[in-house]
């Protein structure tokens, strides 16, 4: 079973933060990725651009109305997401654990919408 | 001839209290293990209420078989699986119906003791999964483990049945569509997990013992479903914190009877009859705190459990060992800074070393602002005003305890209090 884990975090704390620290905690993405990667659990991951790089966007009455800024302003910002496989909840749990960014911020572990064709 | 029909009759009349009997206390078992045979909590009740049918209908005829709990297990899968095949016929099943399909033999070794001690242990679990809201693993809990009806529940709670069917519901589809696992935790997580359960447990104990708002002090029923899951968890899980949490549960519950007097004005610990507290519960919940406090590895259940012990074994309120409790609450503390803890701790100090000690650490914790709004801390600062004499201020502060609490025994005693004073 596919779960999305989505990486939320303050952008702003992010961005304060020294140099060696964000290199560090780079480098434990590396790792983590890699690990996934090895157990053949990973599906796919991106990390995203800052939220002052995102458009809304809304069909209404057929027209298309985008606008300036996120969906909803939040204090913790959608910062990245893996698409894990995991054998259920508390494997996926375990393995949302490990992602450096949930020792500050918290990762959202939502189970993929299972469509059988 | 009619003797004979009579005899017959008063078989069945037997046999049918035997079934009443075995639904009392099999049925959580035997649904714990369908749950895992069937994989799902629906199909599993169907499949539970299907085989207490067919026992009505064959044990009387029949008799009754030699273990009913594996009896009814299989012939509760036999029909769930009999219904799948049905349904498979009109439309396909997902894989994880083959699976099981495939594997309809099944162990038997699934169905000895220990495996089903563990279904008791994995039902519970995973109705205290914390992915689940909290109202919704206390909910699960009474209504799948101890298989109280919403009705009952919801009474309980003062919440309307529907509503609470739909905490079932809803609950009961996040444990398939997230694929919340039926197991037991494994080592690395099972005191976080084993927490996540005692949380529920004593929710439950407290909604039972302290009714958080409404006219009756205690609402029993909820409190002795409460110890008998305690019983259940230290039986299959003898944890020190399951443990302690059982002394700490009995030992509130032995002084249940001298809580309130016969119209349900509420009695305080110092002026209760210790004559009318349950001793067999004294001794037990005792002896379950020194086993806990043996192991070392206990927690704040054991330690609160620890300070009942020393209320519970004292012959008078003088007699109470103050500086003991005193130094219990300062384990406490140091596991956990919370200003509940600190407020009782104040009071245990005001005991031991006089009401103006007490007074000056209460105030120190009030100044703080977490404690203004929590009506004990008010009518523990008015006790020791009225202690020392300081009329005019222990007026004033029952007036805010007063303010603040719903509880209709707590503020006819607070009310009390007020009139008392001159």
């Amino acid at each position: 079973m596919q779960y999305l884990c989505l990486i939320y975090q303050d952008e702003s704390a992010l961005q304060n933060r020294s140099k060696a620290d964000l290199d560090a905690m780079y480098a434990e993405y590396v790792d983590f990725t890699d690990d996934v990667k090895r157990a053949g659990r990973l599906v796919g991951s991106n990390r995203l651009q800052p939220v002052r790089t995102a458009a809304t966007v809304r069909v209404r009455d057929g027209s298309v109305v985008a606008t300036d800024g996120p969906f909803a302003e939040t204090k913790e910002q959608l910062g990245g997401y893996y698409l894990i496989e995991a054998r259920d909840l508390n494997e996926a749990i375990q393995t949302a654990a490990r992602i450096p960014s949930a020792r500050f911020g918290s990762v959202e572990v939502r189970p993929v919408w299972d469509v059988r064709v | 001839m009619e003797a004979e029909r009579q005899n017959s009759a008063g078989a069945v009349e037997s046999i049918r209290d035997t079934i009443d009997a075995v639904y009392r206390n099999e049925s959580r078992r035997v649904l714990a293990t369908l749950i895992r045979l069937l994989g799902d909590f629906d199909r599993a009740e169907e499949a539970l209420a299907d085989a207490f049918r067919a026992a009505l209908e064959q044990w009387p005829r029949d008799g009754v078989p030699d273990n009913p709990r594996a009896w009814l297990v299989s012939t509760g899968r036999f029909k769930a699986l009999d219904a799948l095949r049905r349904r498979k016929r009109l439309q396909p099943l997902p894989d994880d119906i083959n699976e099981r399909l495939a594997a309809e033999d099944g162990d038997p070794a699934s169905l000895d003791g220990e495996a089903v001690g563990d279904d008791r242990l994995r039902l519970i679990f995973t109705c205290c999964h914390p992915a689940l809201a909290p109202e919704a693993q206390v909910a699960l809990t009474l209504r799948e483990v101890c298989s109280l009806t919403t009705e009952e529940i919801g009474r309980a709670f003062l919440v309307p049945a529907p509503t609470l069917a739909q905490r079932i519901v809803r609950a009961k589809a996040k444990i398939k569509s997230a694929r919340i696992p039926y197991e037991v935790p494994g080592r690395a997580d099972l005191a976080e997990r084993l927490d996540a359960v005692l949380r529920v447990v004593y929710l439950v104990f407290n909604e039972g013992y302290s009714a958080s708002s409404g006219t009756a002090v205690t609402r029993h029923d909820l409190s002795s479903e409460a110890i008998r899951l305690g019983r259940l968890l230290t039986e299959l899980l003898p944890e020190p914190e399951a443990i302690g949490l059982l002394a700490l549960m009995l030992l509130h519950e032995s002084r249940r009877a001298a809580r309130s007097t016969a119209d349900g004005e509420l009695v305080l610990l110092d002026a209760q009859d210790r004559s009318l507290w349950d001793r067999d519960q004294i001794a037990e919940g005792s002896t379950l705190v020194e086993r806990a406090l043996a192991s070392r590895v206990f927690g704040p259940y054991t330690v609160q459990a620890a300070i009942a012990a020393v209320h519970a074994n004292s012959p008078t309120a003088d007699a109470t060992d103050w500086a003991r409790i005193v130094a219990l609450y300062d384990v406490l503390l140091s596991a956990e800074r919370s200003p509940v803890v600190e407020l009782n701790r104040a009071v245990a100090v005001a005991m031991c070393d006089g009401p103006a000690a007490g007074l000056a650490l209460i105030d120190g914790l009030m100044s703080g602002g977490e404690l203004s709004s929590y009506h004990l801390a008010h009518a523990a600062r008015a006790d020791l005003c009225r202690r020392l004499g300081r009329t005019s201020e222990a007026r004033a502060a029952y007036r805010r305890a007063l303010a603040l609490t719903q509880q209709t025994p707590e503020r006819r005693f607070l009310e009390r209090r007020l009139a008392e004073l001159k």
